[in-house]
């Protein structure tokens, strides 16, 4: 639908470094009116970088940039605006502490001749788009006091009927419940059948294949492919995405490992029929001592809720958790720490205290156990010296303070803390995140340790690597529920991304 | 000064890394201690009556009510919450020990004869329900401490109005009566007990694994909870200690004063913040301590002290006050900025 149309956006050999990384090399891209244009492609493809060039927030580029056939430059987002472009970036960017009436005319309130907020006309428009959209709210509550996937909603609805005729979605569907995705890919294609032009981002291929008229393909800063979605499939997508072998650095995982025939020992942690509004439903496994579980899924697919719910800072609203047989509901995260339940969180922030030394950080977990009221230093240096030297955590100086070591190693740390309680199940976000390959090596090794220890380990990632690099069995989850177990049999990362 | 034991270690390193990097960082101790070298300096010189030993002691009777009520807004402080109700409370306890002890046949107060340590325990467990409630709040409602605590001053100070209608009170037991007003071998009593107070505070916050988990929760409360910290119980607790300490702070500064009534204890809320802010505890949490306190409160007490001994117009004192509390606040949070960039 798409042929003999001129493009209304084009561009040509786009390039752009962040530093000494090069996110786009030499992209063309075009988008024509009219047309839903669905992009997929691995996690720092460039995707999101390439969208942010067209709505400008990337000023700085090389490469030509053509709006209706005239060659443009945007030097700010308010210029993409003006022009007609709104996009919905994969971070949340809604301000929580405003209503939801104002979330949805953010910028553009409607004022009368004074100059003053008209507060009534702007609930009641509100309340009209949002319920055009299906989405039933109070205008008037405060955003941030809504669920997470509401909110998503609410930012989508605002860019869908601002009048854009120019709409980028970067990964908008990732909190959405299917009812929900439905509803938005009707009001797509309404639009797209308006005259809307429509960028779509989605790690889902299915609704890509579903949404989109036309799909393209990148890998590593690199345009690979670009067919209309009824010529293409699931499978032939993924392999433009992934790639085969050539410039695989590291294993890349493309080919098929076999997982373990199972060999691990008794369940430690046993979970059944958890569920948690908008993000989890009847999710049920076990974790088993001397094993280590993959739990892989897209971003918002449930993980970072799943994982504070076994630590217990996020109480489920159905099922049980049961820890050695013995059923569990975790008051706090000192209540499963108590029970044997370790997190290392995804963000380092959230997990170490970067202006104390290294020592007070390991020590922090078993302070309780060596200090009944009065603390004993030397003890405490000594544990903590043990788990730097046996981590081989650099420098091995447990005094300084943790902000002057590098990202790897403060990682180390973080598990060090553990190491030293040591828990009977750790559950581990992200493990491996941003290391460089001699750091992610280490922490591979280090977990394998671990899983020799006899602890039950659990492995939450959204890198298929990470995820194929430790587990000996492997469960996806997807918008909240287990889809698939991989347990003694072949797994790849295709296999691995068709599941999702 | 430095709060904790690794503090030499720390200190050890970073200097070997160059002394400008750990004076930054140490900015926030070595500040408040030059501005108490400064201003004494200054009114040594000013007066001639200010540099004697009787003054010096006047000093520390000065600052000892501020002192006992700022050992447990230092805990809060140090856990990044702040309590405005301390001086309410203070007044409050004050007010209740009187309540409890039988005044002259004159005083127009329908209060309740109690054995003098009965009087005490009971004024003591009403300002620690009182603390527990502001504890409550924060921790189990989620209502932020800053208004939890101005809800909490409201209500301390409709207790102490319903307790005395206006009147004034007189007597009280006997032992706050000592502690309050006497003194031992020339030494009053008070700076003995906010002395005493100030080191307990010390040795809790340094040496004792809760005083560790109040910087651990006021340094990064999210990682405090990550490493299986019971931060609601710690936050809890503070606001406690806080509680009581000015509990204790309101029975002897009654007693030192010679008389409870409404509205006594007013302006040592902000001497009190005053003390631990000047004295550079981070008002985000984490950094600090009784040291600093102690600093910050000889600060304070050397300036309304010394303003008293120069001829000065004693409405600028007020000014002068708060230009000093002002750039004590700017070191605070300049401080902070500085040790995050060493960090980095
Ligand atoms: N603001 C930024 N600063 C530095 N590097 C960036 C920034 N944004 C993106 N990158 C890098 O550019 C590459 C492409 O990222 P991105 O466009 O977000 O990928 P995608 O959206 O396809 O997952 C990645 O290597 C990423 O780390
Ligand atoms: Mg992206």
């Amino acid at each position: 639908m798409t042929q003999g149309r001129s493009a209304i956006l084009e561009l040509h050999q786009i390039t752009k470094a962040f530093g000494g990384v090069e996110a786009l090399r030499g992209v063309d891209f075009a988008l024509h009116a009219g047309e839903i244009h669905g992009l997929v492609g691995e996690n720092g493809a460039g995707k999101s970088t390439l969208m942010k060039i067209i709505a400008g927030v990337h000023p700085e580029f090389s490469g030509r940039f053509m709006l209706d056939g005239k060659e443009t430059r945007f030097r700010s987002t308010r210029d993409a605006h003006a022009a007609g472009i709104g996009m919905v970036h994969q971070e949340l960017s809604v301000a929580p502490d405003l209503t939801v009436a104002e979330n949805v005319f953010l910028g553009n309130q409607p004022t009368n001749r004074l100059g003053f907020v008209q507060w009534r006309r702007m609930a009641r428009e509100a309340g009209e788009q949002l319920a055009r959209f299906g989405i039933d709210v109070d205008p008037m509550t405060r955003l941030g006091d809504l669920p997470i996937g509401l909110q998503q909603l609410i930012e989508i609805a605002r860019v869908l009927f601002s009048g854009a005729r120019i709409i980028i979605l970067d990964e908008p569907t990732s909190a959405l419940s299917p009812p929900e995705v439905e509803r938005l890919f009707a009001t797509l294609h309404k639009l797209r059948d308006e005259g809307t032009s429509i960028v779509f981002i989605s790690h889902f291929i299915e609704d890509i294949l579903r949404v989109s008229d036309v799909v393209t393909v990148f890998r590593n800063g690199r345009k690979i492919a670009e067919t209309a979605s009824a010529d293409t499939t699931k499978g032939a997508l993924i392999e433009a995405m992934i790639g085969r072998g050539g410039e695989a650095l590291e294993h890349s995982y493309t080919d098929d490992l076999m997982l373990p025939q199972s060999s691990a020992g008794a369940a430690v942690l046993k979970v059944d029929q958890l569920s948690l509004r908008r993000s989890l439903q009847d999710v049920s496994f076990e974790a088993r001592s001397g094993e280590v579980l993959g739990i892989y899924g897209f971003m918002g697919c449930g993980q970072l809720e799943l994982s504070r719910i076994l630590f217990g800072k996020l109480r489920p609203d159905g099922g049980t958790l049961a820890v050695d047989g013995a059923a569990k509901r975790f008051r706090s995260t000192a209540a499963a720490r108590r029970a044997g339940v370790a997190l290392v969180p995804e963000s380092r922030r959230a997990m170490l205290f970067h202006q104390e030394p290294v020592y007070k950080n390991i020590s922090i977990s078993i302070l309780e156990r060596i200090s009944a009221l009065l603390l004993k230093p030397v003890r405490e240096r000594a544990i903590a010296q043990r788990q730097v030297e046996q981590l081989q955590i650099r420098p091995p100086v447990v005094g300084l303070d943790l902000g002057m070591l590098s990202g790897g190693n403060q990682q180390k740390v973080a598990l060090a803390k553990w190491l030293a309680y040591p828990p009977r199940v750790l559950v581990l976000c992200e493990p491996t995140r941003g290391m460089d390959v001699g750091a992610k090596n280490d922490v591979i090794n280090i977990v394998r340790d671990l899983r020799a220890k006899g602890l039950a380990i659990i492995v939450l990632s959204t890198e298929p690597e990470t995820v194929l690099s430790l587990a000996d069995r492997i469960l996806v989850l997807k918008r909240g529920a287990v889809v698939r177990e991989f347990a003694g049999e072949a797994v790849s990362k295709d296999r691995l991304l068709e599941a999702a | 000064m430095a709060s904790s034991d690794g503090a030499t270690a720390r200190a050890d390193h970073q200097r070997s890394r160059g002394l400008a990097p750990f004076l930054r960082s140490q900015m926030r101790n070595i500040a408040p201690f030059l501005t108490l070298i400064f201003l004494s300096g200054f009114f040594a010189i000013a007066s001639p009556s200010f540099a004697t030993i009787d003054n010096v002691g006047n000093i520390l009777t000065q600052v000892s009510v501020t002192g006992i009520i700022a050992v447990g807004l230092t805990f809060v402080i140090l856990c990044a919450e702040i309590d405005l109700s301390i001086a309410s409370i203070a007044n409050v306890t004050g007010i209740a020990v009187a309540y409890f002890t039988l005044q002259e046949s004159y005083v127009n107060i329908a209060n309740v004869p109690m054995p003098g340590i009965v009087a005490i325990l009971l004024a003591l467990a009403l300002c620690a329900l009182l603390g527990l409630v502001n504890a409550l709040g924060l921790t189990m409602i989620g209502i932020p401490s800053f208004i939890m605590t101005l809800a909490m001053m409201q209500i301390a100070a409709g207790v102490s109005a319903l307790l005395v209608r206006g009147q004034i009170a007189y007597k009280v037991p006997p032992l706050i009566t000592t502690l309050g007003s006497g003194s031992i071998g020339g030494i009053p009593w008070i700076v003995i007990v906010a002395a005493v107070m100030l080191l307990g505070g010390h040795l809790v916050l340094t040496y004792t694994r809760f005083g560790r988990y109040v910087y651990m929760v006021g340094g990064n409360r999210e990682a405090a909870e990550f490493a299986g910290l019971n931060v609601k119980l710690i936050l809890g607790s503070v606001m406690v200690i806080s509680a009581v300490c000015s509990g204790i702070g309101g029975m002897l500064g009654v007693a030192h004063f010679g008389s409870a009534q409404q509205n006594e204890f007013d302006t040592y809320l902000l001497d009190s913040i005053a003390a631990v802010v000047v004295g550079g505890t981070s008002l985000f949490g984490g950094r600090g301590g009784i040291g600093n306190t102690i600093v910050g409160l000889f600060v304070l007490g050397v300036l309304n002290n010394g303003l008293d001994h120069v001829n000065i117009d004693s409405f600028l004192k007020i000014l002068i006050r708060g230009l000093i509390l002002l750039a004590a606040l700017i070191i605070n949070v300049y401080a902070q900025r500085l040790r995050e960039q060493a960090a980095d």
